[in-house]
């Protein structure tokens, strides 16, 4: 052996520290967490060998965990009573509801929809999830208290349903929550899922989704991240897409101070399809990282992602798009576009695409631009009397209408459309 | 009116009007005729208010108001229209919502109420079926997939629309074949009256021959060289512009 061999890398100490923390809480709980305890061991086994993502990670370039690694944890207090405020940030929708504070079901929240079958109360562990190799899932197996397990059967339509997440941490008592929830429907099956996180203080929502959509089902996936301006958000999302079925999902990213949204749709079976939009509206200091692979595994699917950054004062948006292509995954269409609106010279946006195609009868394609808003267009708006701040808000909404375009529901686009007003006036201010 | 005096404007460093000086009673229709490069284009935009052309001297003013003091929207507001060379598009928004958007913020800047979907919508199809216009649209992107007839419809669209006192037309005549002329003509002839006023700018002609203009004048090398009657421009269709600004010269 060479004397002189490379010194093994050591997570920083703060990484290792943090670490630490959880699994000493595990270990101080793990007797009373409910659930699968095989699964749970096994997530912090992983846990215990891998510790938090660090930039090494290539899959973590461009995200650094340390602000996360930094804050200490004290577990949520139960129950919390005060959620009124919180309740009023939620989107207006008319729509049943499965309301979660700190992580926890709260069945006085909730109004149970009358499609399907819910179960609450455990963490809904299902097959999807790779605790393995994601760092922050093995960290959601081993501290998942709670979760929502929707269950849509063949051929029924499940409606509008809202699942939200409340946060309330406070800036001298943080908090960190890791829900696990399962949405599973049959053949034929469709939902509208409005997926919410509010938030007040510093709190880290870090939850885990695993979504099987059985043949010909149609889930449309709407996620609104509007957590507070001090909380960590991560979370992971696996989705199973079978044989002619739909993964519709847009996320929109307003709050958190750093964020993290990864998606992985793997497309089992032939012309299943999965759109993975999404729209990040930052200022501030605040970062937000959209990372997606995609999967496709049967021939004749197609997948299509249009991701919108708008970035103000010192943000940091990132998008990470990954397509894989297996052998035998001919006539594969897929599709990557991200762009970026530079608001500010001290914002930045890092796009990383990468495809991975092992079938030789494919159409794949990525594109990436940055810029500006439009003067031209700014200037042919006021020169029709538009006001300035009125012009620069409609460039921003057509800027962001590609990627709302799938939003079928009207009252979910409403409710997306108002919260992306409420934070544009933010960052204008 | 519009009355312009002694302006002067650079555009970046490099100055293009050299002491403009022109009136336009509310009620004519003036054009501005000139060969390329003589800053038929820069008084426009100076005229709207777009970053990147500055006045260095001189004054503009339209009813009594300093239009060089103002946000372009402001001048707008006060009146002025500008139908552009080459019309912007806005892909993601609708020429419907546009349309909307800025009747209503101009209304609201004047102290009127606001139309809502259903007024406004009641209005539009009406012009644009004056124009000759497909009521589609109405629904697609601002200029989005537009051909360059279809274009300068919609500034006049936009025009009919928003009522200006005072409209300026950028070489609305380029790029549009005799039928679509003559639907443009008409849209601006409808708008005449007491209380409108309008600046054609144009390198050709044909256009005056449709919107016949009170008064013709020459702009060359960021003068005013000549002005004269309708005539004029017809003496400059036969004889080329190289006459009138050697004379000035």
């Amino acid at each position: 052996m060479n004397a002189l061999s490379p010194p093994r890398r050591v997570p920083p100490i703060w990484l290792q520290q943090a670490a630490t923390d959880f699994l000493a809480r595990y270990d101080g709980l793990r007797a009373r967490l409910p659930g699968d305890a095989a699964i749970r061991e096994a997530g912090a086994a992983a846990f215990r060998r891998h510790g938090l993502p660090g930039v090494r990670d290539e899959a973590w370039h461009y995200t650094s965990v340390r602000p996360l690694a930094e804050t200490r944890f004290a577990e949520p207090l139960t129950p919390v009573a005060e959620c009124e405020a919180l309740m009023r940030r939620l989107p207006v929708l008319d729509a049943p509801r499965l309301v979660f504070v700190d992580g926890r079901f709260r069945d006085d929240l909730s109004v149970v929809p009358p499609v399907g079958a819910v179960r609450v109360g455990a963490p809904a562990y299902g097959a999807l999830a790779q605790p393995d190799r994601d760092r922050m899932v093995a960290l959601n197996t081993m501290l998942a208290e709670d979760g929502a397990t929707i269950d849509i059967p063949a051929g029924a339509d499940g409606g509008l349903l809202m699942l939200a997440s409340l946060g309330t941490g406070s800036s001298d008592r943080a908090v960190a929550f890791h829900p696990r929830h399962a949405i599973r429907l049959g053949a034929g099956a469709s939902l509208t899922l409005f997926d919410v996180s509010v938030g007040e203080g510093t709190y880290l929502h870090n939850p885990v989704f695993e979504i099987a959509l059985g043949d010909g089902a149609k889930l449309s996936h709407l996620r609104l991240q509007d957590e507070s301006r001090a909380a960590f958000h991560v979370s992971t999302l696996y989705a199973d897409v079978a044989t002619g079925a739909t993964y519709d999902g847009f996320a929109l990213t307003l709050g958190a101070r750093l964020a993290r949204m990864e998606v992985h749709a793997r497309l089992t079976g032939s012309g299943a399809s999965a759109h993975l939009n999404a729209a990040q509206l930052l200022g501030g200091t605040q970062h937000a990282d959209f990372t997606t692979v995609v999967t496709h595994v049967a021939p004749g699917c197609a997948s299509r992602q249009t991701v919108k950054n708008v970035l103000a004062g010192h943000s940091r948006g990132v998008f990470q798009g990954k397509i894989e292509v297996a052998r035998g995954a001919q006539k594969t269409d897929g599709y990557q576009m991200n762009q970026a609106l530079l608001l500010s010279p001290d914002a930045e946006i890092d796009s990383k695409p990468e495809l991975e195609i092992f079938a030789d009868d494919v159409k794949c394609s990525h594109g990436a631009t940055v810029g500006e808003l439009d003067a031209e267009q700014l200037f042919y708006l006021r020169s029709r009397g538009i006001p300035e701040a009125e012009a620069r808000a409609i460039l921003v909404r057509a800027f962001l209408a590609e990627a709302l375009e799938l939003v079928a529901d009207a009252r979910a686009r409403a409710a997306l459309e108002t919260a992306i007003a409420v934070r544009w006036e933010g960052l204008e201010s | 009116m519009l009355e312009i005096k002694g302006l002067t404007a650079n555009v970046g460093d490099k100055p293009i009007l050299f002491g403009i000086d022109l009136v336009v009673p509310t009620g004519e229709v003036h054009a501005i005729m000139g060969p390329n490069g003589s800053g038929k284009s820069t008084l426009s935009y100076v005229l709207a208010g777009r970053d990147g052309y500055d006045v260095t001297g001189g004054t503009a003013t339209l009813d009594g108001q300093d239009l060089l003091a103002m946000e372009p929207e402001a001048r707008a507001a006060a009146g002025i229209f500008l139908a552009f060379q080459y019309p912007v598009e806005l892909p993601g928004v609708g020429n419907a919502n546009f349309l909307r958007t800025a009747l209503n913020a101009l209304r609201r800047a004047r102290g009127e109420a606001e139309l809502d979907a259903v007024q406004f919508l009641k209005l539009a199809r009406a012009e644009t079926k004056r124009l000759a216009m497909p009521d589609d649209m109405l629904k697609r992107n601002v200029n989005v997939g537009f051909s360059g007839g279809e274009k300068k419809r919609n500034e006049v669209l936009q025009m009919a629309i928003l009522r200006p006192r005072l409209a300026i037309l950028d070489e609305t005549d380029s790029g549009l074949d005799i039928d679509a002329l003559k639907i443009v003509a008409d849209g601006v002839n409808a708008l005449r009256g007491p209380a409108f006023s309008a600046l054609v700018i144009t390198h050709y002609q044909r256009l005056l021959d449709y919107i016949v203009p009170d008064r013709v004048h020459v702009l060359a090398g960021g003068r005013i060289v000549k002005s004269g009657g309708p005539e004029l421009a017809h003496e400059l269709e036969a004889d080329g512009y190289a006459g009138v600004v050697a004379d000035a010269a």
